[in-house]
């Protein structure tokens, strides 16, 4: 089959290697469908994130059409034929975490385990495509996937409705819902998010279908900035103001926003000399991140506020101001998103007709026009906000 | 009981000689000549050199001896005592999360036969026998005289508060240390209770998922030699029969 694989920093490529097959009795095979190029992906494009190897298959956003399922999968859970759409996150559905619905801290779909518990302490869950510390799992950037405990986390998904109102329930759209929710919104409430990507998009409309009276986006591309606006949002470009934790004072009467969302990560941009020294410090490996967007929230959040992170950080941080975070009493609330909590739900907005996650998709492409997409997402040329891509085009037939 | 006296487990770790072993010995002659050689030679290479060598030296010689023999751990399982107890009771199942184990066979019902791969994927098999055990709370065991090597266990099953599930506690204690993938684990600085902790972590997947989650087998582009040298160096996986490196790096990139 044709997979796009990670050949290096700034080196993708479509090659072709051989389908997967079942490799435990919980596994079940999907033939893609859709599968998207996710934020998340960028940081292992460049580089950032520890334990990529050359060959992995890149890709945690998909769905497609169940074609193989494993001995121990029951019928009533899921059955050859079956359209689903499948999370980024892999659980098994019995641990301690899994019980408690924390599904994306699992604690056994990480076959690498041990490699993340000398990092965090402990290991969150496997996850798709992504690095060998979190599972190595081949993704779905790919024409088929094998799916492990395919029983838990694959939602069912009904025909009819095309593929890009669905393919984003596998990540970014309850990404940014959880995002919102983890901000702990109440009415009336002003919610200032960070970044105008995707899944900021959707925490912004998620703050509003919270509760949130304003919500206050900060970007620097005034495309993503329009969107936020068409979302309801007020809008900051960090690069026309000299200080975005003033110019929120100012928007809010000296109170504050109530609630942050960090929807940037560890690749933040910003201008002046801090953005300067953690750009140098994240190229000589001194840390892992540039906590810029994190240190504003913190900085910018009213006393007693809530901080919630949806944004990606790999490892170590410099100058989080856990000074202010301290004084003000705030509260942070983060993780990879509890998939299975929220999918349900929000596919049910979708069928409804009450929300229509397809805004954000940019680009839709065959598979074969990876490599130029990853380039062009990561530098936010042609508008770029989310490329979905077709496994299956014509050019990426021959597998 | 006629044979041969060794250490119990409560004593384990305690009161034994401060005898080194020759990797302590290596670690400190190697490591000394080489700081030795780079003080001489007073160059910026030459204080990295003495600074390494130096680091070696002192870790080599701060390494406890006794903590290479006994290997303890606990998990707590999302499963009852009962189930875990009957699980761990039919030792047969060992093998199926004990990654160096390679077979287990029962004779009766104390008596059992072990093979698990020793130095260079050699294998070593002893026979154990059951010391003690109360149903659904523990069980004791020791290797018999006459064994290739000794091993003696102890596994507990205490119920977790709050429906938490079980805790299981194992301590195992053998002599002599375990084989060449036991060296790479302490050269990693991991020791014998990291590698047991691997089992247990397995033993939890088994038990609470049904199966041990894997990527081997699964589909992957070209690899270069960087996998092969990460797959082989892998703490958590015991070197195949008769390997040499150039093997261990070849299967490595195979089965990543």
């Amino acid at each position: 089959m044709k997979a796009v694989c990670y050949m290096g920093v700034h080196k993708m490529k479509v090659e072709t290697v051989p389908d997967p097959t079942i490799l435990n009795p919980r596994d079940a095979i999907v033939k893609i469908t859709s599968t998207c190029i996710c934020g998340s992906d960028l940081h292992l494009y460049n580089g950032l994130i520890p334990t990529m190897e050359q060959g992995d298959i890149m890709g945690h956003e998909f769905m497609g059409e169940v074609v193989e399922v494993g001995a121990g999968i029951k019928s009533d859970k899921l059955k050859v034929g079956d359209r689903v759409v499948v999370p980024f996150t892999i659980a098994c559905g019995n641990c301690f975490f899994c019980k408690r619905q924390l599904w994306a801290c699992c604690n056994n779909s990480n076959p690498n385990y041990w490699i993340a518990e000398q990092m965090m302490g402990y290991s969150p869950s496997g996850l798709f495509g992504y690095t060998h510390m979190l599972g190595g799992y081949a993704g779905g950037q790919a024409q088929y996937a094998r799916v492990p405990f395919a029983d838990v986390g694959p939602i069912k998904v009904p025909e009819g409705i095309p593929d890009e109102k669905l393919v984003f329930l596998s990540d970014i759209y309850p990404t940014g819902y959880f995002g919102a929710v983890n901000a702990d919104i109440e009415p009336g409430d002003t919610v200032a998010v960070w970044g105008c990507g995707p899944v900021a998009q959707f925490a912004i409309r998620s703050a509003f279908m919270l509760g949130a009276e304003r919500v206050i986006a900060i970007d620097r591309f005034d495309y993503r900035l329009r969107m936020a606006e068409a979302g309801g949002a007020e809008t900051i470009n960090y690069e026309e103001v000299d200080d975005v934790v003033q110019t929120l004072k100012e928007m809010t009467g000296n109170i504050g926003p109530d609630r942050c969302i960090d929807a940037v990560g560890m690749e933040a941009h910003d201008h002046g000399v801090m953005y300067m020294i953690d750009k140098a410090k994240q190229m000589a490996r001194l840390e892992t991140d540039r906590p810029i967007a994190l240190r504003q929230a913190i900085q910018a959040c009213r006393k007693g506020g809530t901080v919630s992170v949806p944004g990606v950080y790999a490892g170590f941080d410099d100058k989080i101001p856990m000074g202010a975070f301290m004084n003000k009493g705030l509260t942070m609330k983060t993780g990879q998103t509890p998939m299975m909590r929220y999918m349900k739900p929000l596919l049910e907005k979708v069928e409804s007709g009450e929300f229509d996650p397809s805004f954000v998709m940019s680009h839709r492409v065959p598979i074969y026009q990876a490599p130029q997409m990853y380039k062009t997402f990561c530098d936010k040329q042609d508008n770029c906000t989310k490329v979905v891509m077709d496994p299956w085009a014509d050019g990426a037939m021959a597998a | 009981m006629a044979e041969t006296p060794r250490t119990q487990f409560e004593t384990a770790g305690h009161g034994r000689p401060r005898s080194w072993t020759p990797q302590q010995w290596g670690a400190l002659i190697g490591g000394g000549a080489l700081a030795i050689y780079g003080i001489t030679r007073r160059s910026p290479l030459g204080i990295a050199l003495a600074a390494g060598g130096g680091t070696l030296a002192l870790l080599g010689a701060r390494r406890k001896p006794s903590e290479n023999n006994t290997a303890t751990t606990s998990l707590l399982i999302n499963t009852t005592p009962q189930e875990a107890y009957r699980f761990w009771r039919d030792f047969q199942n060992l093998p199926r999360f004990m990654n160096r184990l390679q077979n287990v066979t029962v004779l009766d019902n104390r008596r059992s036969r072990w093979t698990a791969a020793g130095p260079g994927g050699k294998p070593v098999t002893w026979e154990a026998e059951i010391t003690e055990e109360r149903e659904n709370e523990m069980i004791a065991w020791r290797s018999l005289p006459g064994s290739d090597i000794e091993v003696d266990g102890r596994v507990e099953f205490q119920q977790a508060p709050a429906g938490r599930g079980t805790l299981i506690k194992v301590r195992l204690q053998f002599a002599p240390p375990f084989g060449t993938s036991g060296t790479i684990a302490k050269f990693l600085n991991k020791g014998a209770s990291f590698v047991l902790r691997q089992d247990m972590r397995r033993l939890e997947a088994l038990m609470e998922a049904g199966e041990i989650p894997t990527t081997a087998g699964q589909p992957h582009g070209r690899r270069d030699l960087v996998t092969g040298l990460m797959r082989a160096a892998d703490p958590t996986r015991p070197l195949p029969r008769g390997t040499n490196l150039t093997d261990a790096l070849a299967a490595g990139r195979r089965s990543a």
